[in-house]
């Protein structure tokens, strides 16, 4: 049994640009958004959360899709400057 | 053949309304119209003779044994093809009707051997009630006592010496199953039962459900183990801890000796019929393999040591403290099992969440239908099935997407098929032709043969010709669903790159048919949708159930018999697992945890404060393991590292954490990644509940003592005092009272009305006492339905010239999920190895045959299985079970998962396939560490301390 490469914010990323992806259609832009940052907040553990705040801080939201990006920008805005 | 003697009333009931008064006997009786005189008589206590009638078959009228004197009426009428008439008068016993009968029995017994004495058949007691000692016509003449018997199948045999032709076998194959392997061959005194061309039973198409072998009146067709054991002393009523149809049975005993499992005629799931897993796979109960005693180990490299239970609940609850001590409060978890009874299922999450003090707590229902639970919640407002299975009797268009039902809910299955047989329309929307497609006198209208993952677009354009061809039933949804939602759907339905002329491209199905099914599904009649793992287990998993959640509502096809959004669920707790609050995010009953006053409910009862944060999923643990933030694990009857997608992932996970209990009946792949293993026990050794995918609860009652001495919610709630979170339920009824306090669709149930009614559909409260079958009657659970915008997305597991084929898995009737209990029976005769189904054509490509080993590669990994050249496939999709470890079907599927729940997409891998000359190097390392694990468990006894 070999062990795998493991990147702990790939499968962040790939997560939220998923949920993102079912939002694309909804007409209104801020409805996405916010349909997008309540799935996260109402599923993710706040360890992920974390991870993927800090991530787009870090790394500008490399690899999120445009959409991902608002909401987490916008679950930022809500947790406050903490965040 | 009977053994425990049930009331049999002869012929099925009536469902009329209206009373017919007849005289029997000189009593006045009065029953339904359309009843036979036959049963008339049985319900007023009054028992006429009869061998070709059973109230499970439709009345014969053959073996001339149930004749009666009707006043008025020539001749002696068959009772039981006689129907009731007003006024009536039947006389039953007289001394002309006497010797009739005993002249038939006479025939009968010259001609054939009476079979076993020791075992009650029904003949049996119909020669003593027809009163015959001696049979006049000798033996002497030619007779079929000297036929062979046929031993094939290993559950029962088929003794011909001892058949009477009655045939009720072949009725019950064809009227209650739908197979018709059975049929009589020749006339008069050369008739005989035969299965198929006259192959014996297991070379046939028999599926071995065992409908013939309960509907024999004679030893001809016995189960081997009641001529072994001898008949049952004892029969207590329990569910099969099989699938998702949770049949109804009576386990019949010798003390606490298992002798055969019969499916309950009064069984609401199943009236009376069964499958082969839930009647006959029952071995494994007491198998060598099982492990009784706990045992723990401090590496996985090391010899497991057998222990005392004090010692291993003492160990794993310092274990876990050590780690909660060390790497924080949230470092550890639990996962429950759909194989679990909803009693320890809410106990592994009251200890996660009271004990543990965090919400790591998932079940295996995430990597099957995590996303019926989102997409029906969000659009109906509850995390269930909107029917009862009988409704299906309503229908007239049944449409089954990605669900095989005559391998996967075969009980279910004939239902359908029975329905089907009356002339109710069938849609089929599978990349493989499904036997349902065609079987003998069911034909579908439309087979929908897709591509594996365009489940969404096929569904979007089956919504843009009801939007598109004025078919939506707008009064319904006026009345009943958001306006808002509703039009924002039709505009994005209707818009032209949703037609299927425009789709095409993408599913594969011709337009024609998608228009014609369409409409075919709005206007038919009642419609109702049928659907299974092939559309939950996809990166678009909650998009598909939204969809067909949509297409009800659009067409007025829910809230009332017939119709409805029916998720057939796997295994056989998988809507209960769900219930209890197994997920991180829900408490019991689909609660959100971060709902202050639901939280506060639950804290009041519990005496502990709850976090108001979801936890950790079971993929999120992965990754928290392998970041190592995670890192104990209590798993109770799961599987993961077999049944979970990316094999190497999962096993790279459990070998970074420092704690992993197993609580399990075998060595299972996850326990030979275990540092504790608790031995667990059977569904014959608890007492329970389990929740069928009609959301009916029935009682799993304990027909002998656990095995290992504690039954599995005992050792939950051993580990939670150990761990100084104190639990003290004397009984499971304890916890389901606490369930029902707690849960507002549960809150009317009870132990004791489950015994007054049988079993109880959820919701069950002050509105519903008595449960309710069909769900959103007036209005759905959350108001107003909610339309769901459903845009494709293509899955990014995509063929290109390197893995050019799409993977798609699945079950077979005979082997079960993992496979940890029918792989330890005799069902592996009938599939004793997974295979790789493969179109013709991608096999001549590749110059591979039948039998031949190919090697399967995917992104994620490789393995090796044998080949069956199949015209069931279209070409580029190709097709495995998962029901064997060394198979290493989710060595090869990838991480993609549902977007909203994070379903594995089991259903699309892209691969390549190669003919090969020897296992895979995971296969070969796998059998390796497996050898290596199997013997670290030889050690434990002799370890023991
Ligand atoms: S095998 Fe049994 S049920 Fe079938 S025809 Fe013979 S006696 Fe009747
Ligand atoms: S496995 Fe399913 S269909 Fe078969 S007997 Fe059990 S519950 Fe019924
Ligand atoms: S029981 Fe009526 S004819 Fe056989």
């Amino acid at each position: 049994m070999t062990m795998q490469q493991h990147d702990a914010a790939a499968a962040l990323v790939k997560m939220a640009n998923d949920i993102a992806d079912y939002f694309r259609s909804e007409p209104q832009r801020e409805l996405a958004v916010e349909g997008i940052a309540n799935h996260i907040a109402r599923y993710w553990e706040p360890r992920m959360r974390k991870k993927i705040l800090a991530y787009q801080a870090e790394h500008g939201g490399e690899g999120l899709n445009e959409l991902a990006r608002a909401a987490i920008a916008r679950l930022a805005q809500r947790q406050g400057p903490s965040a | 053949m009977l053994s425990i003697v049930e009331l049999d009333f002869g012929t099925p009931r009536s469902r009329s309304a209206q009373p017919v008064a007849l005289t029997i006997d000189g009593r006045e009786v009065s029953v339904p119209a359309g009843t036979s005189v036959l049963r008339a008589a049985s319900e007023a206590g009054i028992a006429i003779p009869r061998l070709c009638a059973t109230e499970l078959l439709e009345a014969f009228g053959s073996c001339r044994l149930c004749l009666v004197e009707i006043e008025g009426r020539k001749g002696y009428p068959a009772s039981c093809t006689t129907p009731v008439e007003a006024g009536m008068k039947v006389t039953t016993q007289s001394a002309q009707l006497q010797k009739i009968r005993r002249g038939v029995m006479e025939l009968y017994l010259s001609d054939h051997a009476s079979g076993d004495e020791a075992l009650p058949t029904e003949m049996r007691r119909m020669i003593e009630a027809v009163g015959v000692r001696e049979v006049r016509y000798g033996f002497d003449g030619a007779n079929h006592r000297q036929a062979v018997r046929d031993e094939s199948n290993p559950y029962f045999r088929f003794d011909p010496a001892a058949c009477i032709v009655c045939s009720r076998c072949v009725r019950a194959c064809d009227e209650q199953q739908g197979t018709l392997a059975l049929t009589i061959e020749g006339r008069g005194f050369d008739s005989r039962v035969v299965a198929s061309q006259d192959e014996g039973f297991m070379q046939s198409e028999c599926v071995s459900c065992g409908a013939c072998v309960q509907a024999c009146p004679t030893t001809a067709l016995t189960e081997k183990s009641l001529l072994a054991q001898g008949p049952a002393q004892s029969s207590t009523v329990t569910t099969c801890a099989y699938c998702g149809v949770g049949c109804s049975f009576r386990a019949e005993m010798r003390g606490e000796e298992l002798v055969r499992m019969v499916p309950n005629k009064d069984g609401h799931a199943n009236h009376g019929h069964s499958c082969v897993k839930g009647r006959f796979a029952i071995g494994y109960a007491t198998h060598a393999d099982r492990i009784l005693k706990p045992m723990i180990r401090a590496r996985i490299g090391d010899a497991w040591r057998e222990v005392s239970w004090q010692e291993a609940i003492a160990h794993t609850a310092s274990e876990f403290r050590r780690i909660q001590a060390q790497h924080g409060r949230d470092s550890i978890g639990g996962i429950t099992s759909s194989r679990c009874t909803n009693e320890e299922t809410y106990l592994v999450q009251k200890l996660v969440r009271a004990g543990f003090g965090n919400n790591n707590v998932d079940t295996c229902a995430r990597v099957c239908h995590s996303p019926t639970g989102y997409g029906l919640k969000q659009t109906l407002g509850e995390s269930a099935g909107t029917q009862d299975f009988d409704s299906v009797m309503q229908a007239d268009v049944i449409f089954v997407i990605g669900a095989n039902p005559t391998d996967a809910h075969p009980v279910f299955a004939s239902q359908m098929k029975r329905r089907l047989r009356q002339g109710a329309k069938l849609i089929v929307a599978d990349p493989r032709r499904i036997d349902l497609v065609r079987t003998p006198h069911v034909q579908a209208d439309f087979h929908l043969c897709l591509r594996p993952g365009t489940n969404v677009a096929l569904l979007t354009s089956l919504a843009h010709v009801i939007v598109g061809e004025g078919l939506v039933a707008e009064e319904f949804v006026r009345a009943r669903c958001e306006t808002d939602s509703f039009a924002k759907w039709r505009a994005f339905a209707a818009e032209p790159r949703h037609s299927p002329e425009a789709m095409e491209s993408v599913t594969g199905v011709p337009a024609a048919d998608v228009r014609a099914a369409a409409r075919l599904y709005a206007t038919g009649g009642n419609a109702a949708i049928y659907y299974g793992l092939g559309v939950t287990e996809h990166s678009q998993g909650s998009t598909a159930v939204m969809a067909i959640a949509n297409l009800a509502m659009a067409t007025a096809n829910i809230g009332r018999e017939g119709v409805g959004v029916n998720p057939l669920r796997g295994q056989n707790n998988v809507q209960g697992s769900c219930d209890m609050g197994s997920f991180p995010h829900e408490f019991p009953g689909y609660r959100h945890v971060g709902d202050a006053a639901v939280r506060a409910s639950f804290e009041q009862a519990w005496g502990v404060a709850l976090q108001a944060e979801p936890g950790l999923r079971i993929p999120n643990m992965f990754e928290a393991a392998l970041d190592g933030e995670f890192r104990g694990l209590y798993i109770e009857g799961e599987d993961i590292v077999q049944s979970d997608p990316n094999t190497q992932h999962v096993t790279a996970a459990l070998m970074a954490m420092e704690c992993v209990v197993v609580q399990d009946l075998f060595l299972n792949e996850t326990a030979k990644f275990a540092h504790v293993f608790l031995p667990g026990s059977t569904f014959l050794e608890k007492d329970g509940t389990f929740i069928n995918a009609e959301r009916r609860i029935s009682r799993v009652r304990r027909v002998m003592r656990p095995k290992s001495g504690h039954a599995d919610w005992e050792i939950t709630q051993l580990l939670s005092n150990a761990m100084g979170y104190p639990m003290e339920y004397a009984h499971p009824s304890a916890i389901m009272d606490e369930i029902a306090r707690l849960t507002p669709t549960f809150r009317g149930v009870d132990y004791a009305k489950l015994d007054r009614l049988g079993s109880i559909q959820w919701p069950c409260n002050e509105d519903a006492p008595e449960g309710t079958p069909t769900m959103h009657v007036h209005e759905f659970v959350r108001g107003k339905g909610r339309f769901m915008l459903t845009e494709y997305v293509p899955s990014t597991e995509k063929v290109n010239a390197k893995y050019p084929l799409i993977l798609t898995t699945g079950r077979i009737l005979s082997q079960y999920n993992v496979g940890a209990q029918t792989r330890r029976t005799e069902n592996s005769r009938w599939h004793g190895e997974d295979r790789l189904e493969i179109h013709p054509q991608d096999a001549e490509d590749r110059g591979i045959t039948d039998d031949d080993w190919v090697g399967i590669e995917s992104r994620a990994g490789q393995t090796v299985l044998r080949a069956t050249i199949s015209a069931r496939m279209p070409p580029g999709v190709v097709y495995t079970t998962f029901h064997f470890p060394f198979s290493g079907a989710n060595v090869i599927t990838t991480d993609n998962s549902d977007w909203a729940t994070n379903c594995p997409e089991y259903k699309v891998t892209a691969v390549q396939i190669t003919r090969v000359t020897q296992p895979s190097d995971w296969q070969q390392r796998y059998r390796a560490f497996s050898d290596r694990q199997h013997a670290l468990l030889g050690e434990a006894g002799a370890n023991a301390g």
